[in-house]
């Protein structure tokens, strides 16, 4: 349950030595890990998204009689297409972005995503998605052992967190990852202006690169000072990107509008994670309008002012989006025009190099189907999460998914590169 | 005027959060030995501190609301915040501190199984405001150097406790092992002092330790705040047949606790917590932890310290003051190579910063976020394990929030410092001594001095001028709780 960083820590004693080189060593350093490489950026929906009204089967008429009020209507789907299973899809009506990149042929849909005996509390199954592992919602992420395999000492902003807490997926025993939840506030505070501020903070690097010499937990807090300023001029890099396209003027909009400035300023992270929150609709959720309509419609402006940004940059090659969440939700409506927790849920991969369509086959709703659980009151997961990982760690981020994954997972999974 | 003797401030650092003004003349003729007294048998001081809140001349409160600590965690968080900055008892806040991480319990999860009101007043309630148990801060407060074993069966009872590790679910049919596991794991005796087939055992021992609702309790968000759960034997949830341990439940030596009658079946749990709490294994596991909380986190606990600490603790039948005051006075403790060898919690280090720079008209509802920046947002521990500590607390993200949390505290305090600093603003060289005297780091080396008194003549020439101090000794301020070395306690 624990997790320890007592190995970045020594690390980060050890990069003491090596950071008292020159100042522009970090960045060296992020140009060897990082620059030209592939990105990922990880979007965590918060809450449980309703994988059944993002992307809908339409035609199953189960669909309807078990979400009287909250279906979504088959005239109003923006349509995709049919499945292997030949079950025809629609995504939501607000998913219009989303549409735009699946025409390009950019966006995988990876239907029935999930595990077995898919756990339904937030807290537990967020971090099993972030472990990657079923049996233990506890230790570290599959992200930050993927950070784990990156040479060392690694660069400060490997992986950028833009919330405030690290995500299970990001904790690792050696990779600490910044907390930079918003690129404007990420700057250095002074209590006075001016040539006086200059001068504090050129005082306060001079404290930390002190050579605190015998000393080697001032020498470790030194380096950890030195570096948090270091990284804040790259931040501020990245903050002051002006980009292609007017992102939506809401959090999540305003996440991935910081992510591409980093990425287009080539800032060298690997990984980036974004969440965006209010999937837990137990009431009211509505249909094609109302809370989930504008939850979709914060998903799909954002995402593909972020995907026509990153292109417009000549960049969708090298970046690739996943969006997943802890669980989808209960098949039928509850009696307050809402949705409870669930099982298998849908993933999505959206970049340059994606291979875009329908992946998986869409559960059949009527009660008593092989593709149901839980006495048919949810959907069976098809395609376990981690072989979507798997091929993300093999064929885009380029390591081996096994010993991250503590398993191989590659059977089965879908060919989204 | 912060500075006492270095005995006295080590003593301060480590038993309380540092020297305040309020503090001097207090600490300022006392003796070691008597200080740790003080501290110690803090019954002798009165606790007043919460009807100091609202106070002019104390650290602001500022809620969203009507201030409610009992039912609102933001204001229980200002509330603990206020009383660790304004306590006359420090020790007492500080081993509430000590205890909330060692039974890390998590509002969030609280909030998930009962909503926020219930779930802030399950774990900050203060007894007889409203009707129902006492928050489980008050059992930490009230049990702070109490004894250990009474603590534990306190905590084993706690409504928070109950929800947070699964209690509610804890039936005969289906034993659930996450109580019974961590109470042994991370509680008492450690890993490695227990096995799984222990586990399972102690999952049946504590089937049917549950809660019972009060009568006018809803589970919604706004129920009734005078509504409560409460602690509940079911008996008829008790698995009653005989347990069998690894390690000696009774003095006599057996293993076995008995099967018994479903009614008689909480002695089942009494019976283990009481051998847990005996356990020489978990006295030593105290011991390292009290090593790391008070001594050091930079040399490893030395064994004779361990030992000894530990009988201390088992000739005394789990009383833990004279455990605290053992160690406080012992030559470990009072090695000066011992000081400023631990890595300040966020929660320490903001105090710290408070109490020595100033709260004059500072808001403490403005402490909510930096400290989540910095990693310990209180009531919400990242597991039952507690927060990683030592050099865990640090990372750029975290250095950052301290280091702007000095310069929004310094800010605050602009006039006051400046004012306060006047008579000893001649020279830059006597500014920041006086401003040594007050903000306490550890040792600087010649290298952050030089770039301090670099940081003071860069204002031209020194004329000690209002406007000068009004900007420098804010700066410096801000340099020095910023500084690596005061993270450092």
């Amino acid at each position: 349950m624990r997790v320890s960083r007592r190995l970045f820590i020594r690390d980060g004693v050890a990069t003491v030595t090596l950071g008292l080189a020159a100042p522009s060593f970090l960045s060296a350093i992020a140009q060897a890990q990082g620059v030209p490489s592939r990105r990922l950026v990880v979007i965590y929906l918060g809450g449980g998204n309703d994988a059944l009204n993002t992307l809908i089967s339409y035609q199953d008429g189960a669909y309807y009689s078990r979400r009287p009020s909250i279906a979504i209507p088959a005239g109003q789907v923006l349509q995709v297409g049919s499945d292997a299973a030949g079950n025809a899809l629609g995504l939501h009506p607000r998913l219009g972005g989303l549409l735009n990149v699946f025409n390009e042929g950019r966006l995988a849909l990876v239907q029935r995503t999930g595990y077995p005996n898919s756990s339904r509390s937030h807290f537990e199954a967020t971090d099993i998605w972030g472990t990657a592992n079923p049996q233990s919602s506890t230790g570290s992420g599959w992200l930050g052992r993927y950070l784990d395999t990156l040479p060392r000492p690694l660069d400060a902003l490997a992986a950028w967190n833009t919330t405030g807490e690290t995500p299970r997926a990001l904790l690792s025993g050696q990779s600490g990852v910044p907390a930079i939840p918003n690129a404007t506030s990420y700057n250095y505070a002074s209590p006075n202006r001016g040539a006086a501020a200059t001068q504090e903070r050129a005082a306060a690097q001079a404290m930390a690169s002190s050579p605190a010499t015998g000393r080697p937990h001032l020498a470790f807090v030194n380096a950890t000072s030195r570096g948090a300023i270091e990284t804040l001029d790259r931040v501020a890099q990245a903050r002051s990107y002006t980009p292609t396209v007017t992102y939506p003027n809401n959090g999540f909009g305003l996440a991935l509008r910081t992510v591409a400035g980093a990425i287009v300023r080539g800032i060298g992270s690997r990984v980036y994670w974004v969440e965006t929150g209010g999937f837990d609709t137990h009431a009211q959720q509505g249909a094609a309008g109302g809370a989930y309509g504008n939850l979709m419609g914060s998903l799909g402006d954002g995402l593909w002012a972020f995907y026509s940004d990153v292109r417009n940059q000549g960049l969708a090659n090298d970046t690739t989006v996943i969006v997943f969440s802890e669980f989808g939700r209960r098949i039928s409506e509850n009696g307050s025009s809402g949705t409870d927790h669930g099982a298998a849920g849908v993933m999505m991969a959206l970049g340059g190099m994606v291979r875009g369509g329908l992946y998986g086959t869409a559960a059949s709703l009527a009660p008593g189907n092989p593709t149901l659980e839980n006495n048919s009151g949810d959907v069976r997961h098809e395609t376990d999460f981690r072989a979507v990982y798997a091929r993300l760690l093999d064929q885009w981020l380029g390591v081996n998914s096994v010993p991250i994954l503590n398993g191989d997972f590659r059977a089965g999974a879908p060919a989204i590169f | 005027m912060a500075q006492l003797n270095p005995e006295i401030d080590h003593l301060l650092r480590r038993a309380g959060f540092g020297v305040s003004s309020e503090d001097v003349d207090v600490f300022r003729d006392m003796s070691p030995s008597t200080a740790v007294s003080y501290l110690v048998d803090y019954e002798g001081r009165p606790d007043d501190v919460d009807a100091r809140i609202g106070r002019p001349d104390h650290a602001q409160i500022v809620s969203k609301d009507l201030f409610a600590p009992d039912i609102d965690i933001d204001d229980a968080r200002q509330r603990w915040m206020f009383r660790m900055i304004h306590t006359r008892r420090p020790l007492q806040e500080k081993m509430a501190l000590f205890w909330h991480n060692h039974f890390a319990t998590a509002y969030s999860k609280l909030v998930a199984d009962s909503g926020t009101v219930q779930a802030a007043k399950m774990l900050a309630h203060k007894p007889g405001t409203l009707r129902g148990p006492q928050g489980q801060i008050e059992i930490f407060r009230k049990y702070a150097l109490g004894n250990f074993r009474d603590l534990l069966l306190q905590v084993a009872q706690d409504p928070a406790m109950v929800v947070w590790l699964d209690g509610k679910s804890n039936t005969k049919g289906k034993p659930q092992e996450n109580f019974g596991r961590e109470v042994m794991e991370l509680f008492t005796v450690g890993v490695g002092n227990h096995t799984e087939a222990d586990v399972y055992a102690a999952a049946r021992v504590f089937t049917g330790w549950n809660l019972r609702k009060s009568a006018d309790y809803r589970q919604d968000e706004y129920g009734d705040v005078n509504a409560y759960q409460e602690f509940a034997y079911n008996a008829d949830e008790h698995e009653a047949s005989a347990k069998t341990f690894t390690f000696p439940i009774y003095t006599n030596g057996t293993r076995t606790i008995p099967a018994r009658s479903e009614s008689e079946g909480m002695q089942d749990g009494v019976d283990l917590i009481t051998a847990l709490a005996i356990h020489p294994e978990t006295a030593r596991r105290l011991a390292r932890k009290f090593w790391n909380f008070f001594v050091s986190e930079i040399q490893q606990p030395d064994p004779s310290f361990v030992e000894s600490t530990a009988n201390v603790y088992l000739q005394n039948r789990t009383e833990i003051r004279p455990v605290v005051r053992h160690i406080l006075t012992s030559q470990w403790f009072n090695n000066p190579s011992m000081r400023h060898a631990r890595y300040s919690w966020p929660a320490e280090f903001v105090v710290r910063a408070i109490r020595e720079v100033g709260w004059q008209g500072f808001s403490l509802d403005t402490v909510k976020s930096p400290l989540a920046s910095m990693g310990q947002q209180l009531f919400e521990p990242p597991n039952v394990g507690g927060w990683p500590l030592g050099a865990d607390w640090f990372s750029t993200g975290t250095m950052l929030a301290r280091t702007n949390f000095a310069a929004t505290l310094a800010a605050s305090q602009k006039q006051h410092l400046a004012a306060a600093l006047e008579s000893d603003g001649q020279t830059p060289q006597a500014l920041l001594a006086a401003m040594l005297d007050r903000v306490t780091p550890a040792p600087l080396d010649a290298a952050p001095q030089q770039a301090l008194m670099a940081y003071l003549v860069a204002a031209g020439t020194w004329t000690g001028s209002g406007e000068q101090l009004n900007t420098r000794a804010a700066g410096l301020a801000r340099l020095l709780v910023g500084s690596s070395e005061y993270q450092l306690v």
